[in-house]
């Protein structure tokens, strides 16, 4: 019992360990990457490169006082940081990195992801009805109907996968997927001929979900001052700041893992953890080179998007998976 | 219906073009100049606040005469001149020597009629334009002392 107890602490340190120095490194990455499309070397004072920026971003924003709007509900404001930063650490606990690293393999691991995935959307909720502030409200009702909207077709594409691979568990999909990437799910099959288009369904709405640009409607700044977190000052900025970052890495990880055969390598030979990481971190720097390329779309076009052509298409490739699996 | 599907290929494709754009630019080199480290050139036409100008020997080509004190229209030049004897050809000669040129920088709207009214080529607008301060007094210009400065 004391040994469960002990693995379940250091797993809990590691995978907040591993979400923070995440989060601190991917603002770091982004912001040179940014400057790079625009042709400026970004952040280069502190240290070799800028390295020291993201620690001393951190020392910024900690020694900063923790503001409480008046007539804000100052239970929400106050959850609604750690709400949005506690599900991400969660869903790092399921997440296999390699055939034998993953903190807690679960047959269900899909659904738990997206189970904690959804509950981002109540921080954002509680975030901005919390702050008494109308373009926080605005902006967290604009977020919460595109994250619902954005669910549908990415839980469907899911499932498309989970009944592909006829399982839950993460590491039997990255395992079914072994041998050469053309096994991976990303690429036809003989059961589901769409799996291409399943992908970048699946990416696209991993961008949503994680309200990046341009589906970062929950925060325009040109609209909205900074959206739901216009109130939110000190490390309460800082928690839904990392707790964005942990999300795109979960998003990357679980694309990873379903699409992109997890570790394996594309030509069979030495699997493990450096092509996993491999993996999700070329997902992460394209959501970054589509964050800095593409303008904010508006809140139609979002919507119209998922309910027009993503969740016709989606349901479409269930049937049509479905149908096959049936056949053959 | 089949506009549904053309319009979303039409539109993933112009995504793309505009990927491939942001992609090359990722490798080209930076354009920004680094500001403290690196300024730019200013050019020949940029005017920062008016300086002396000096003559061979290091002195003000001034003569003190008090055309750009008159032209200026908003009273920032102040400037004052001493009576010196001096020997030429063994006669002894009184001649006005500019003891004193002010600039209240803080009025001046650069707009140049003191350039354009000096006959002497004795003053021009210098290219200094890293001025911020927080005190006024910072923006009162002793002419005189900079080109003392200037000619150390």
């Amino acid at each position: 019992m004391s040994l469960t107890l002990l693995n379940v602490i250091v797993a809990v340190v590691i995978a907040i360990a591993f979400a923070a120095a995440n989060a601190a490194y991917l603002v770091w990455a982004e912001r040179r990457g940014a400057a790079r499309i625009q042709r400026r070397p970004g952040p280069n004072i502190n240290g070799p490169f800028g390295l020291l920026q993201p620690p001393l971003d951190g020392i910024k924003l900690m020694t900063k006082q923790l503001m409480i709007p008046g007539g804000a509900d100052k239970i929400l404001f106050m959850v609604a940081p750690v709400l949005a930063m506690a599900p991400a650490i969660m869903s790092f606990v399921t997440i296999p990195f390699s055939k034998g690293i993953a903190a807690h393999n679960m047959e269900i691991g899909v659904l738990m992801i997206f189970a904690f995935a959804s509950m981002g959307a109540m921080a954002i909720l509680f975030a901005g009805w919390g702050s008494r502030n109308k373009y926080s409200v605005m902006a967290s009702v604009r977020a919460v109907s595109q994250n619902v909207s954005y669910e549908i077709p990415m839980l469907i594409t899911a499932i498309t996968v989970v009944m592909v691979n006829g399982s839950m568990d993460l590491k039997a999909i990255s395992l079914a997927q072994a041998g050469g990437f053309w096994h991976w799910n990303i690429f036809p099959s003989l059961h589901s001929p769409l799996m291409p288009i399943s992908f970048i369904i699946f990416f696209i709405c991993s961008l949503a979900e994680t309200n990046r640009a341009p589906f970062d409607l929950g925060e325009a700044e040109s609209e909205l001052v900074a959206g739901f977190h216009t109130e939110y000052g000190s490390m309460g900025f800082g928690l839904f700041f990392m707790g964005e970052y942990a999300n795109i890495v979960i998003g990357a990880s679980l694309t990873t893992i379903l699409f992109l055969g997890g570790w394996d390598c594309p030509f069979g030979m030495f699997p493990g953890v450096w092509w996993f990481l491999l993996k999700i971190y070329l997902l992460i720097a394209t959501f970054i080179w589509i964050r800095w390329t593409f303008p904010r779309t508006t809140i139609y076009g979002l919507l119209n998007l998922s309910w027009k052509i993503l969740i016709p298409i989606s349901l479409f490739n269930l049937l049509l998976t479905a149908g096959l699996l049936k056949v053959f | 219906m089949g506009g549904y599907f053309s319009d979303i290929f039409n539109g993933s494709k112009s995504l793309l073009i505009g990927m491939g754009i942001t992609f090359r630019e990722f490798f080209k080199p930076t354009v920004t100049v680094q500001y403290p480290y690196q300024t730019l050139k200013m050019s020949a036409r940029f005017r920062g606040h008016i300086e002396l100008i000096a003559d061979e020997e290091g002195n003000p080509k001034c003569v003190a005469c008090g055309m750009c004190q008159r032209a200026c229209p908003s009273g920032c030049i102040s400037l004052d001149s001493v009576s010196v004897d001096i020997e030429v050809d063994g006669k002894v000669k009184k001649k006005k020597v500019l003891s004193k040129y002010d600039l209240d920088f803080t009025k001046c709207s650069l707009c140049g009629q003191c350039v354009e009214n000096c006959n002497f080529g004795a003053i021009d607008f210098s290219k200094e334009y890293n001025l911020a301060s927080t005190r006024k007094e910072d923006f009162h210009f002793n002419l005189l002392k900079r080109l003392e400065e200037r000619n150390a």
